[in-house]
């Protein structure tokens, strides 16, 4: 039952990509990426972890606003008279290497474990005494504040940059004189 | 094995979109198939067939059935908001771009120098 | 993005925003508890926020959040998960759990643990939230600034 469906959400996820991808209108592309990533949330539903559905849900939500913004916004005509020299040779090699890429992962599959049986060398430990030692009900989350709290703070530590990042690009510069005086945030 | 599979067909369905397209849209959205695609891959390595959510009930403090592996999960959770930030930034250059040159291809963006 | 949406759409607002705050907040708090935690309820609540933007304009928002609200308390929660971090030093090490473990399924209960999902909480929803405001405030020129188009 969980194996069926799973393969199902699976095939639906790559047809939809390949549709997000080909398609050449923008609008039709950036629902099809919404489709692929609601399918991901009910896969993480499926594989037993609604910590990551939830955030998933979500997170699809903000990114569907924020490539819709880009998207609307722009009258671009150069697309459509682009020139075509190389495009063929291009679309080739891409999916030569996407084939190669492929039959190099199926190699190297067959040393993972095989699906339903994790390793879980390190995770013994979590699981058995996770519930003693930090009294949290919630392993995932015993497990990413207080066994790896170092990649809490290195993930911290990154979003901040990124955001800071994002706000430097689009400072000032780019607004007209009559906003200048009543901006909301930097 | 065909769910790994699977999950590295998405991977390299993103990656086209990153080597091959020339609208720089097109390229963020391949950015974005492959974050999904490296996080159903982490997902799928953590499954345990028969098992739980990794939340301790009342009831499975005496008797704890088999939990799947709550340490990949952890490591996905920080990896899909770190995935949103990602957009944010790559929107706004795309954003930055449009505004500079006019166009979001980047055979034009490239030949134009200024 | 200065004047919101019509009336329809502010009353719903209205009425919806209290309960997506306190999801969220129910989400954070209770993270060691329930599915959720800092991460979920961040989000949750970075996206009430970006509804309040949506349909009251950014003035309006600007008279909740303040000026430069949004980088302030995402400064804030990073702040505070630092001193979290730095406290677990009077035990001997960094990152060590130092509060005291209370029993099991309550609120106050499983140590640093629930005020780093705080933290992590306010960090999140501030930092989504600011990427949205400016992304709101930036007006493209309606034609680009360089002189040599094709």
């Amino acid at each position: 039952m969980v194996e069926g469906l799973l393969f199902a959400i699976l095939v639906f996820m790559v047809l939809g990509s390949i549709i997000a991808v080909e398609t050449r209108d923008l609008l039709s592309s950036v629902i099809a990426v919404g489709a692929v990533g609601f399918g991901l949330a009910v896969v993480f539903l499926i594989l037993a972890a609604p910590d990551l559905a939830i955030v998933q849900v979500v997170v699809e939500v903000l990114t569907l606003i924020m490539l819709l913004r880009v998207v609307v916004s722009r009258k671009d005509e150069t697309l459509a008279h682009s020139l075509r020299r190389g495009a063929a040779f291009a679309a080739v090699a891409g999916v030569a290497f996407c084939t190669i890429f492929l039959v190099y992962g199926w190699v190297c599959f067959q040393d993972l474990p095989a699906f339903g049986e994790p390793l879980m060398r390190v995770s013994h430990r979590y699981i058995e005494q996770g519930l003693a030692e930090v009294n949290a009900p919630n392993l995932v989350t015993a497990v990413l504040l207080d066994y790896r709290a170092y990649d809490t703070l290195g993930e911290a530590t990154v979003i901040f940059t990124a955001i800071v990042g994002a706000l430097a690009i689009l400072r000032r510069k780019g607004r007209t004189t009559d906003e200048r005086g009543d901006d909301a945030d930097r | 094995m065909i769910y790994y599979l699977l999950a590295a067909g998405l991977l390299a369905v993103g990656m086209y979109a990153v080597l091959v397209k020339r609208n720089l849209i097109k390229i963020v959205m391949g950015m974005l198939i492959i974050e999904y695609a490296v996080n159903l891959m982490l997902i799928l390595v953590a499954y345990r067939t028969g098992g739980q959510a990794p939340i301790v009930t009342e009831q499975m403090r005496v008797s704890p059935g088999p939990f799947v592996d709550p340490l990949p999960q952890a490591l996905i959770l920080t990896s899909i908001v770190i995935g949103l930030a990602l957009v944010a930034l790559m929107v706004t250059l795309c954003l930055r771009l449009y505004q500079r040159y006019g166009t979001l291809d980047t055979s034009h963006i490239r030949r134009l120098k200024g | 993005m200065n004047a919101g949406m019509t009336l329809i759409v502010k009353t719903t607002a209205r009425l919806v925003l209290t309960f997506i705050m306190v999801f969220a907040a129910a989400l954070a708090l209770y993270g060691h508890v329930t599915p959720g935690g800092g991460f979920a309820g961040g989000a949750v609540a970075a996206c009430g926020l970006i509804l309040m933007l949506l349909a009251f304009g950014r003035l309006e928002t600007a008279k909740v959040v303040g000026k430069q609200g949004a980088s302030t308390w995402e400064c804030v929660g990073a702040l505070g998960f630092l001193v979290i971090a730095l406290v677990g030093y009077t035990a001997g090490m960094f990152f060590t759990n130092v509060l005291p473990e209370g029993e099991t399924f309550r609120l106050l209960s499983a140590g640093t643990v629930l005020w780093s999902n705080v933290a992590i909480f306010v960090k999140i929803t501030a930092g989504l939230f600011a990427v949205y405001a400016v992304l709101a405030a930036f007006r493209m020129a309606e034609e680009p600034t360089q002189e040599e188009r094709p």
